[in-house]
C-alpha cells in the first residue's frame, strides 16, 4: 500500500507512480554525486528509526538519506528498552508521536506490523522491512536500478532466486516488477517456495531448476540464503545449494550477454553467489543497488515529509 | 409464576417432526401442552400467574421456537482469564445466544485436569443459575499431552468429555491409551486435530493469500493427518471419537470415508468456518486470527456439504474470548480465537436464507446431536419434555455493538456489521436465562 501519508509496500505502485518517483530518484542521484551533498529540504525534521529486527545497510541507508536532506535521525533500539519489557507497539507509537517526530522508518520480524502502525497514526510510516511481507524501497531501489541500467523495465526477463519463501525482498520485487511489464520467475527448490507463488505478482512464474529460470534473462536477482533460519530443514547443506541454485559464471551462459546480476545484500560468497561472479565486470550491479538506495530513500523521505510539493511531484504520493 | 403460554409460535423441531405454528404451554419447568390453540384456554384468563408470548413480534414478524441449543466447544477462560470472560458472562452470553448447555473446554488457568476445578466449575455454573454449564476435563494433565487425567472421577465430579482443545494430541501412544481409557469409562475423546510441527508459529491458512502477506501458514495437512491417523487409532480400538472445528475438505472427507466404514466418528464444525475465509486476513485484521484457521471458499464449500449430507454432526462454537489488548497489534501477536456464543445463529440463519443449508440440519446440528454426541438429554419440543426452548426473530436486523453482546470480549470480524437473526429470549427447565421481549433487558 502507499497512500499519501504512507510507504507500506508496493501493491498500489503502477507503472506512471514509479516514473514519477524514479525521476526524483534520479535527481537525488546526480545530487549525491555531484553536488555538495548536502539539502536544507527536510531541516528541521525528525524521523524516528525504530528497528526492532537486527540491520545494517539498510538502517545506513536510511539515515544518510535523512542526514543528505538535513533532517535528524534518532535511533530508537527497542532492544533493552521499554518494548522489551512489554511495552505494546501502539505505546511505543503514541509515545514517538507525542514527541513530536515527523516520521518513522519500522523494521520488524512481524509481517503487518508498518501497517498496523499507519492505521493508527499521524505522521508518516515507511516500511523498513516487515516479517516475511515487503520491503518497498528495496523494490524501488532494485527497479531503479535495473531502469538506469537498461533504459527500460517493460520486456525485461527477470529471475528472482533463492529463499522465496522467507523474503520480503522477493515478494516486493514481484508486485513492482510486474506491475512495471517485466516478466518475473522465481526459483528455489520447493522447500524455499511458498505455496501458490504464481499469487505473489502478475507475472510471476514458478521455477525449481536454476537452469530454466536463468535461460535468456534479463536480470538475475540472487537472494541471500540465510542458513540460520531453516535448522537444517530447507536444504541438505550450503555446499549442495552453491551446487544446485548458486549462480557463478559458467552457467551464466544460459542467461543473455547482458545478463544483470543483482543482490540486496549482505552475500554469503560461495554459496548464492560464486566470487568468481567478479569476473563478469560492470555486470555485477551490486553496489550500485546500494547507491541507488540512498538516493531512492531520499526520494521517498521527502515525498512522505514535504508532502510532495517539492519537484512538482505532488501526485507521485498521493 | 406458573404458566407461561407461547401462542401462535411457529415451533420447528426436526427430531420431534414438529413444524408449525402451533400454542406451547410451560408449566412447572415442563412443556405440558403442545398443539393448535393449545394455550388458548389459559390466554383467555388473564393472571398474574400466567405470561402470555405471542407469535407475532410487535414488527409483525412470525417469531420461531427451537429446542434449547447445546454447544460443546466453549471458552470461557475462569478460572485464570477472567478479563477476557467468566463463567457468569459466558453462561449469559450462551443464555442470548439461545444455549440451554455449554461445554466449556478445559485450557483454563489452571488446566482443568482436576476433580477440584471440575467440581468448582459446576458448582459457578449452578451459581449462575443460567445455561448449563458441563465441564470438559483435559486428557492428559496440564493438557502436556504425555499422562492421562483421572477420567472416570473426574467424569464423577461432573466432566461430560475429554479434550486437551489449544493443543492436539500428537503422541500416537497416548491417543491411543485415550481413546481406550475413555471408553472404560464411556467419556468421549475430544480432538484438537493439529500436527503443531507442521504449524510451527502459524499466523493463517497456508495458501496464496499467506504467501502474499508473508504470514506463516497453516496447512491444511495438519488437520488431516491427525484426523486420518485418529480415526485409525478409533477403529482399531473400537473407541469413540470426536473431532473438534473440523475445518478442511480433506478431515471431510477423512470422516465421511470412516463413517461409511462403521468407525465411530463424530465431528463438530464453527459458524466461521462456514461463512468466512482466508481473504478476510487481507488488512491483517486479527479479529480474523483463529485456531484452525479461516481457510478457502472450496474447504468451505466442502464443509456445507459435509454438514448438509450428516458427516458433520455438529455446529459448535469455539467460543473464544480475548480482550482488545490480546487482539491488538499484528498478527504474529495477536491471541487466536473469536466469540461465537451470541452470533452463531445470525451467522447461520444468513446460511439457511441463502439456500446453502436447510432450516432442518441447523437446527439438529445445534441441539440434537450436540447433546447426543456428550450424551445429554437433547432438548424437545413436545409434552413432557424439560422446557428448554429458544424463541427467535428470524427478520430482525441489529448491530453488532459491544453494549449489544453479554461477552466481556468483542472480538469478531462481525463487530459493527448489521446481522440478521436475534434470539429473543431462551427457557431452561421453564426459566427464562433470557428474556428481551417486550423491551426488557436482562
Amino acid at each position: 500500500m502507499w497512500t499519501h501519508k504512507h510507504l507500506l509496500g508496493t501493491a498500489d505502485i503502477d507503472a506512471a507512480r514509479a516514473e514519477r518517483f524514479f525521476a526524483r530518484a534520479e535527481h537525488y542521484l546526480a545530487f549525491l554525486r555531484e553536488g555538495e551533498r548536502k539539502s536544507e529540504e527536510l531541516r528541521g525534521k525528525v524521523v524516528v528509526h525504530l528497528f526492532f529486527e537486527a540491520s545494517t545497510r539498510t538502517r545506513a541507508s536510511f539515515e544518510m538519506a535523512a542526514k543528505r536532506l538535513g533532517a535528524e535521525v534518532v535511533n530508537l533500539n527497542p532492544k533493552g528498552s521499554s518494548v522489551s519489557k512489554g511495552e505494546s507497539l501502539l505505546d511505543t507509537l503514541k509515545n514517538i508521536e507525542a514527541m513530536r517526530a515527523d516520521a518513522i522508518v519500522v523494521r520488524h520480524s512481524a509481517s503487518g506490523v508498518p501497517h498496523f502502525l499507519a492505521s493508527r497514526s499521524s505522521i508518516p510510516i515507511l516500511n523498513a522491512g516487515d516479517g516475511l511481507h515487503e520491503h518497498p524501497t528495496q523494490a524501488l531501489l532494485d527497479a531503479f536500478t535495473i531502469r538506469r541500467k537498461r533504459g527500460q523495465i517493460h520486456g525485461l526477463t527477470v529471475a528472482i532466486c533463492g529463499d522465496i519463501l522467507q523474503s520480503r525482498v522477493a515478494r516486493s520485487n514481484a508486485l513492482l516488477l510486474g506491475a512495471l511489464g517485466a516478466k518475473v520467475r522465481l526459483v528455489a527448490p520447493r522447500t524455499m517456495m511458498p505455496p501458490a507463488a504464481e499469487a505473489l505478482g502478475p507475472t510471476v512464474t514458478v521455477h525449481h531448476d536454476l537452469d530454466e529460470g536463468l535461460r535468456d534473462a534479463d536480470v538475475v536477482m540472487m537472494l541471500r540464503i540465510q542458513n540460520e533460519r531453516f535448522g537444517g530443514a530447507m536444504m541438505g547443506s550450503t555446499r549442495e545449494f552453491a551446487r544446485t541454485f548458486g549462480l557463478d559464471p559458467g552457467r551464466m551462459g544460459i542467461a543473455r550477454p547482458d545478463c544483470l546480476i543483482m543482490h540486496p545484500g549482505p552475500v554469503n560468497w560461495g554459496v548464492e553467489l560464486s566470487t568468481r561472479i567478479e569476473s563478469l565486470g560492470d555486470r555485477v550491479v551490486i553496489l550500485d543497488q546500494v547507491e541507488s538506495g540512498v538516493a531512492v530513500r531520499m526520494a521517498a523521505l521527502s515525498l512522505l515529509l514535504t508532502s510532495g510539493r517539492a519537484v512538482g511531484d505532488a501526485a507521485v504520493a498521493s | 409464576m406458573s404458566a407461561i403460554v407461547l401462542r401462535g409460535v411457529h415451533a420447528f423441531d426436526p427430531s420431534s417432526g414438529v413444524d408449525e405454528i402451533i400454542d406451547v404451554v410451560v408449566e412447572q419447568g415442563k412443556i405440558t401442552r403442545a398443539g393448535r390453540d393449545a394455550g388458548r384456554e389459559l390466554a383467555a384468563t388473564p393472571s398474574e400467574k400466567v405470561r402470555i408470548i405471542l407469535g407475532l413480534s410487535e414488527q409483525g414478524n412470525q417469531r420461531w421456537l427451537f429446542p434449547g441449543f447445546v454447544d460443546l466447544h466453549a471458552h470461557l477462560r475462569e478460572p485464570g482469564n477472567e478479563a477476557k470472560e467468566d463463567i457468569k458472562s459466558g453462561l449469559a452470553a450462551a443464555a442470548a445466544g439461545g444455549y440451554v448447555d455449554v461445554c466449556v473446554m478445559p485450557n483454563t488457568r489452571p488446566v482443568n485436569d482436576s476433580t477440584i476445578i471440575t467440581e468448582w466449575m459446576v458448582h459457578k455454573g449452578k451459581a449462575a443459575n443460567s445455561a448449563r454449564l458441563h465441564p470438559i476435563c483435559a486428557i492428559t494433565t496440564g493438557q502436556n499431552g504425555e499422562a492421562l487425567t483421572e477420567m472416570a472421577l473426574l467424569k464423577e465430579a461432573g466432566a461430560i468429555a475429554a479434550s486437551d482443545d489449544g493443543k492436539c494430541v500428537t503422541r500416537s501412544d497416548v491417543m491411543r491409551r485415550a481413546l481406550e481409557y475413555g471408553k472404560t469409562f464411556d467419556l468421549p475423546i475430544i480432538q484438537h486435530a493439529e500436527d503443531h510441527a507442521l504449524t510451527q508459529g502459524a499466523e493463517m491458512h497456508e495458501g496464496a493469500i499467506s504467501a502474499r502477506l508473508g504470514l506463516r501458514g497453516w496447512p491444511r495437512i495438519a488437520e488431516d493427518i491427525i484426523v486420518a491417523r485418529d480415526v485409525l487409532l478409533a477403529e482399531y480400538t473400537d473407541s469413540r471419537y470426536h473431532v473438534a472445528h473440523l475445518s478442511t475438505l480433506g478431515a471431510a472427507r477423512i470422516v465421511r470415508e470412516a463413517k461409511s466404514r462403521g468407525i465411530k466418528v463424530t465431528c463438530e464444525v464453527t459458524p466461521h468456518h462456514l461463512t468466512m475465509t482466508h481473504e478476510l486476513l487481507i488488512g491483517y485484521d486479527t479479529a480474523c486470527k483463529v485456531n484452525p484457521p479461516l481457510r478457502e471458499a472450496e474447504d468451505l464449500e466442502a464443509l456445507l456439504l459435509a454438514l448438509a449430507d450428516g458427516t458433520i454432526d455438529a455446529i459448535a462454537t469455539d467460543h473464544a474470548p480475548h480482550t482488545a489488548s490480546d487482539k491488538e497489534g499484528p498478527i504474529a501477536d495477536a491471541a487466536m480465537g473469536m466469540i461465537g456464543l451470541e452470533l452463531c445463529l445470525p451467522m447461520l440463519l444468513g446460511l439457511v436464507s441463502s439456500g446453502k443449508l436447510p432450516l432442518a440440519r441447523v437446527i439438529t446440528a445445534l441441539s440434537s446431536a450436540p447433546a447426543k454426541i456428550v450424551g445429554l438429554a437433547a432438548p424437545r419440543i413436545r409434552e413432557g419434555a424439560a422446557a428448554d426452548l429458544t424463541l427467535v426473530d428470524r427478520a430482525e436486523e441489529w448491530i453488532v455493538t459491544p453494549s449489544q453482546l453479554r461477552s466481556k470480549s468483542h472480538n469478531t470480524p462481525l463487530l459493527n456489521q448489521t446481522v440478521r437473526g436475534r434470539v429473543k429470549a431462551t427457557l431452561r427447565d421453564g426459566i427464562f436465562i433470557h428474556d428481551e421481549l417486550e423491551g426488557r433487558r436482562p
